[in-house]
């Protein structure tokens, strides 16, 4: 998914949010061509309060496939609550939520499971279960879906590899620190292949380098797997990590990490900004480094 | 509204057999000692302090009697219920919580598992054949603890205390096996709608208002 000079003055099918922060609101007027033409994820004009306070008012944007959307805010802005809309795990009070083209918002528990199974969620603090281990966290899902068990091994091994988290297999929670808690959290989200996957502050309270580390897991997807992502943070160093680098595998089949640099633009990741449940820019970074509104000026530089 | 979300995820697939015999477990052998505990001893008081009424008025053979209609009808599922709702009901109520406020409730969903099947169905259906079983136990050693004190301090011979089986009908077992099956349905039901049913209701009744 990454992108040269040459190609990135093309339009691309990531390209409908312009970087100008204006966002358009009622979508392409024209069907889709093409199935990478249908985002993965659509938002039209969603509003929700919890009683008398709005969290959300008329937010839209869509996150098209393959792409990042990083979902910048402070606390309290309703960023959290946006991906959780989409998991279903919330019901907006007005508007439309659209998965894969599939019009979500008024799906019943039952019918909320199948979408489900496309995404992926990476949730604040791992939200591992407790009483079971690291195997049997991994292999919920599959385990729930009563696939064989050597099947169910093998697979939670791969994803434990793909989070370097093999040795930690047997573990229960409780023994994980901080940042191999979410990384476990990881690999149980992305069990099944899932081509949406949601990061809900990943890296919150986890020192740089396991950070570094979470945001490197978040660009192999991205470039490696083609996946879709909303990646929730108000961290400005991921946002760095996620919007100048890219995974590729080199001739010795390594997974390298290249800055964009001056040779390519990387146009498959972009910013959303949500203040007071409203979004007040979406566009790429080097658009948001030089807006000139006050409080994204302020929340850049933290004063 | 969880209740009958609750009956229905315990006959609709997948039905968590492992669960369901884990929190049996939890609820029926786990309460077993404190169950055990308080029907001898209460069984054995309520010996103790009527047996000199009854002396008094020349009818202390009615003693095992007394002891065990108060035992079989009242005081056994209520002694039983109330042990178990302690236990058992504070102990859902600590799990289920803890599991709504660390996000494993909505990853469980965000999984594709229904957590009142998965966690709310499994502790029902303990509650609700465990607690007849220990009601059933804490009478019977209730009536033991009834017999030990009365022919033990008392000096009531074992067979005047056989006056046990005269007084109890099928009735009075049923009844008492009732009231233990509802307070088994409110110590499973009213943790759980407290603890983690409470965000999946709130975000279903608050969902979108639908156009007429």
């Amino acid at each position: 998914m990454v992108t040269t000079e040459t190609e990135a003055s093309l339009p691309g099918p990531g390209d409908r949010v312009a970087d100008s922060g204006v966002v358009d609101l009622e979508g392409s007027p024209q069907a889709p061509q093409h199935e990478r033409e249908i985002p993965a994820i659509e938002f039209r004009n969603v509003h929700l309060s919890f009683d008398d306070r709005k969290v959300l008012d008329g937010l839209s944007f869509k996150v098209m496939k393959g792409e990042t959307k990083i979902i910048l805010g402070g606390s309290g802005g309703g960023k959290s609550t946006t991906i959780k809309l989409v998991l279903g795990l919330l019901k907006p009070d007005e508007g439309q939520i659209l998965v894969d083209g599939d019009d979500i918002t008024d799906f019943t528990e039952y019918e909320m499971s199948t979408v489900r199974k496309k995404i992926g969620m990476i949730f604040q603090e791992g939200a591992l279960f407790d009483s079971l281990s690291v195997y049997d966290n991994v292999a919920y899902r599959l385990h729930e879906q009563g696939v064989a068990e050597d099947e169910v091994e093998q697979e939670v091994r791969r994803m434990l590899r793909f989070v370097d988290l093999e040795d930690a297999i047997d573990q229960m929670p409780i023994e994980l620190s901080g940042g191999m808690r979410r990384r476990v959290g990881i690999a149980r989200a992305l069990v099944g292949g899932p081509k949406i996957v949601l990061f809900d502050e990943p890296t919150a309270g986890l020192d740089p380098p396991t950070a570094r580390t979470i945001c490197e897991l978040a660009i192999k997807l991205r470039d490696l797997e083609d996946v879709s992502s909303m990646f929730v943070t108000h961290e400005m160093n991921n946002v760095e990590y996620l919007t100048s680098e890219y995974a590729v595998v080199n001739e010795a089949g390594e997974i390298i990490f290249e800055d964009e640099g001056e040779r390519i633009c990387l146009i498959n990741t972009k910013i959303l900004m949500i203040r007071d449940g409203q979004l007040i820019f979406s566009g790429s970074d080097e658009t948001l480094f030089k807006s000139e509104d006050p409080y994204i000026r302020r929340f850049l530089r933290g004063r | 509204m969880l209740a009958v979300r609750a009956v229905r995820g315990l006959f609709r697939r997948p039905i968590y057999w492992q669960d369901m015999i884990v929190q049996m477990d939890v609820v029926g052998v786990g309460s077993l000692t404190i169950i055990l505990l308080t029907g001898f001893f209460t069984g054995g008081v309520l010996a103790l302090q009527t047996y000199p009424t009854l002396k008094y008025y020349g009818a202390q053979d009615q003693t095992g009697f007394l002891v065990a209609t108060s035992l079989v009808r009242e005081l056994g599922p209520v002694l039983a219920g109330l042990m178990v709702a302690g236990r058992v009901g504070s102990a859902f109520s600590a799990e289920l919580g803890s599991m709504t406020v660390s996000q494993q409730i909505d990853a469980m969903r965000a999984l594709g598992t229904d957590p009142v099947r998965k966690l709310v169905a499994p502790r029902l259906l303990a509650l609700i054949l465990m607690l007849p079983l220990l009601t059933l136990i804490a009478d019977i050693v209730g009536i033991c603890g009834g017999w030990a004190v009365s022919t033990g301090l008392y000096k009531i011979a074992g067979s005047t205390f056989s006056s046990v089986w005269q007084g109890l009908s099928s009735n009075d077992i049923f009844g008492g096996m009732v009231k233990s099956f509802s307070s088994g349905c409110s110590s499973a039901l009213s943790p759980s709608r407290q603890a983690s049913a409470r965000p999946a209701v709130r975000s279903e009744s608050a969902g979108r208002r639908r156009p007429p």
